[in-house]
């Protein structure tokens, strides 16, 4: 029976070509809207997500708090209490850790030969790289030894070596950082810019000693990183660096802490929110569309009834009963909703693409994407059907064979 | 297997009060019977017609239709009744006129549920019976008054039903096409269908062999004839 009611649907929709495709063409723009603003949306938040891991993943970030005489404090960061001894001590006093990696920056002018670039030098020790994901491109990396005696190397990101030297593979060169030479050991790897539009290739990387004592001077830290094993972790992590470090520096019962350790899942956490919120937003603007359509098969259904209520009275009088006349009226507005489903995946994939193709914004399309729409779609061609079919179904076959 | 009404009445309700459309029918039909109701519009044959027919209940009294009580059956059971047991030819051919003369006569063993190569078969023969072989694939609209009230008793006898009703089936026909149909139900009489024919003309009454005649909701008269003007 269900065959037979489905080439009845199919003969119904076939002899109103041009009024079936109107009808459709509600639900194949409501599925193209939403597969395509969907899969903008997770373009969105493949594109976040993957700067937020390129900062490090399961990071956390140590950084001194506010410094403060007599009530006065100063900018967050001028505390100077957060030490190298501080960042040894939580590699080996915490569980669950892979990396600690201490840092200090400054920006300084940078020369060589005759050129001169100005960018952030930071004192780093081996660990950074492994933390930051870094990789050296040619050359190598600062190592223990040169953390031991203090040299004077370097390792330039691209941004720098290519506006020092241009084309030419610095590696070997001198460069000058306030005046005192240092020898290029290594160049990164472009990274890109971040998140936040930084260019995370404009960098020198100097052994920490080196920076402390010959460069800077001081013997603090402006941040310790940490990345901890397993995003689990991260919590336990946070709370047990906070009480050492607090323990270290004698900081006891309410008073403030004089450094700030930040999660970067957090943040992670955040833009997923506000991305999976953009998303939904999308998706939603689409899912109206979607249900316009609903309605418009609603509509078509109920003209199609009406001027079929002899049909369905000859029908009837011929032996069709309740189920028989509803299946008709039903699968034929489901025949609508599963078509304009197909017709709709089709607009939206293609639009998809269209869109990262030529336009300037990320696409990614996944199955669920695509096929929760469609299966939306369907389940509006049966909803929306459900009432012109129950009123067909109830005609009384009498009026309906009378009806002219 | 005949049809047997005890006390059958039918009331509408217009505003307040209640017409009786049928007020108190009782009337047997044995297998094989050719009948014509006759009557003036608003005499309730239609309304006879259409009880018959199983298409609607009785207000009250009873109707056994081959031994089966129809008065209390509920939509879908009539409607099976009327699949099984009854074949209609109307006024107005009432065929679907986006579908071939082929598949109009099959229709009725769709929802008997007969599958669809023994639809077709079914069809074709009954409509070689009715002289229309050539016609099958032509739509409704490309046939004759004649032809189309030929495909409406094709379908009406495919799922080889006991009785015939036929409501005014001359009625948009000239005479010609109006001799040629009751020559077909006269013949479908002799092969032992019961037939039911409801008209407003005396000439086509002439056919049957049993004539009633409804006024005001009662049977005025019931005669039997004893030949058949042919």
């Amino acid at each position: 029976m269900l065959k037979e009611s489905i080439a009845i649907a199919l003969r119904a929709l076939l002899a109103n070509k041009l009024r079936s495709i109107l009808t459709m063409l509600g639900i194949i723009i409501g599925v193209g809207a939403v597969i395509s603003m969907v899969s903008i949306g997770m373009g969105v938040r493949d594109k976040v997500q993957n700067s937020i891991a390129s900062l490090g993943s399961n990071m956390l970030i140590v950084s001194p708090g506010a410094a403060s005489s007599q009530g006065v404090r100063s900018a967050s960061g001028s505390s100077i209490t957060l030490s190298l001894e501080d960042a040894e001590y939580i590699k080996k006093m915490v569980q669950g850790i892979d990396y600690v990696a201490p840092a200090v920056s400054k920006q300084y002018q940078i020369i060589a030969g005759n050129q001169n670039w100005t960018t952030t030098v930071y004192g780093i020790t081996p660990e950074y790289m492994a933390i930051k994901s870094l990789t050296v491109g040619s050359g190598s990396f600062v190592s223990q030894q040169d953390i031991n005696s203090r040299n004077r190397v370097a390792v330039l990101g691209a941004t720098v070596a290519e506006n020092l030297f241009g084309e030419m593979n610095p590696t070997g060169q001198n460069i000058r950082i306030n005046n005192t030479p240092y020898q290029i050991i290594g160049i990164l790897d472009s990274k890109g810019q971040s998140t936040m539009g930084q260019d995370q290739d404009d960098i020198v990387l100097v052994p920490l000693t080196t920076a402390q004592e010959r460069l800077l001077g001081i013997t603090y830290l402006n941040s310790i990183s940490i990345q901890v094993t397993k995003l689990e972790g991260m919590d336990q992590a946070q709370e047990e660096i906070t009480s050492l470090l607090r323990q270290r520096h004698k900081i006891s019962g309410t008073k403030e802490d004089d450094f700030t350790v930040r999660n970067l899942t957090s943040i992670m956490a955040m833009m997923t929110e506000t991305t999976g919120t953009i998303t939904l937003f999308l998706g939603c603007i689409g899912a109206i569309s979607l249900l316009v359509g609903g309605i418009g098969i609603m509509n078509i259904m109920m003209v199609s009834v009406t001027e079929r209520t002899r049909e369905i009275g000859i029908r009837k009088a011929l032996g069709a009963t309740y189920r028989d006349i509803m299946l008709q009226f039903l699968i034929e507005s489901v025949v609508i909703g599963v078509l304009g489903g197909i017709f709709g995946i089709a607009l939206g994939v293609s639009a998809a693409f269209a869109i990262s193709t030529f336009g300037s914004l990320n696409t990614v399309l996944s199955t669920i994407s695509i096929l929760v729409p469609f299966g939306v779609s369907v389940a509006v061609g049966l909803f929306f059907g459900i009432y012109p079919a129950r009123k067909a179904a109830l005609l009384d076959p009498i009026e309906a064979l009378r009806y002219e | 297997m005949g049809i047997m009404l005890r006390e059958i009445t039918k009331c509408y309700k217009i505003g307040e009060e209640t017409v009786a459309a049928l007020a108190g029918i009782s009337l047997t039909i044995e297998t094989g019977e050719f009948i014509a109701i006759m009557g003036p519009s608003g005499s309730g044959k239609s309304t006879m017609m259409n009880i018959l027919g199983c298409l609607d209940r009785p207000s009250s009294g009873s109707y056994l239709l081959a031994e089966q009580e129809v008065a209390t059956m509920n939509d879908d059971e009539l409607a099976k009744t009327r699949n099984k047991r009854i074949g209609f030819v109307f006024q107005n051919f009432n065929l679907l006129s986006r579908v071939s003369a082929w598949e109009n006569v099959a229709l009725p063993l769709v929802y008997a549920r007969v599958a669809e190569k023994e639809r077709l078969k079914r069809a074709a023969a009954i409509l070689d019976a009715v002289g229309l072989s050539a016609r099958k694939q032509h739509m409704p609209n490309e046939l004759s008054g004649g032809q189309r009230q030929r495909v409406a008793i094709a379908r009406a006898l495919i799922n080889d039903p006991s009785i015939i009703m036929a409501d005014e089936p001359t009625g948009n026909l000239d005479s010609r096409s109006s001799v040629d149909i009751m020559r077909i139900f006269g013949k479908l009489n002799e092969q032992g269908k019961t037939i039911i024919l409801v008209t407003h003309e005396p000439d086509i009454a002439q056919y049957a062999k049993r004539v009633i005649t409804v006024r005001d909701g009662l049977i005025i008269s019931d005669e039997i004839k004893e030949q058949k003007a042919c």
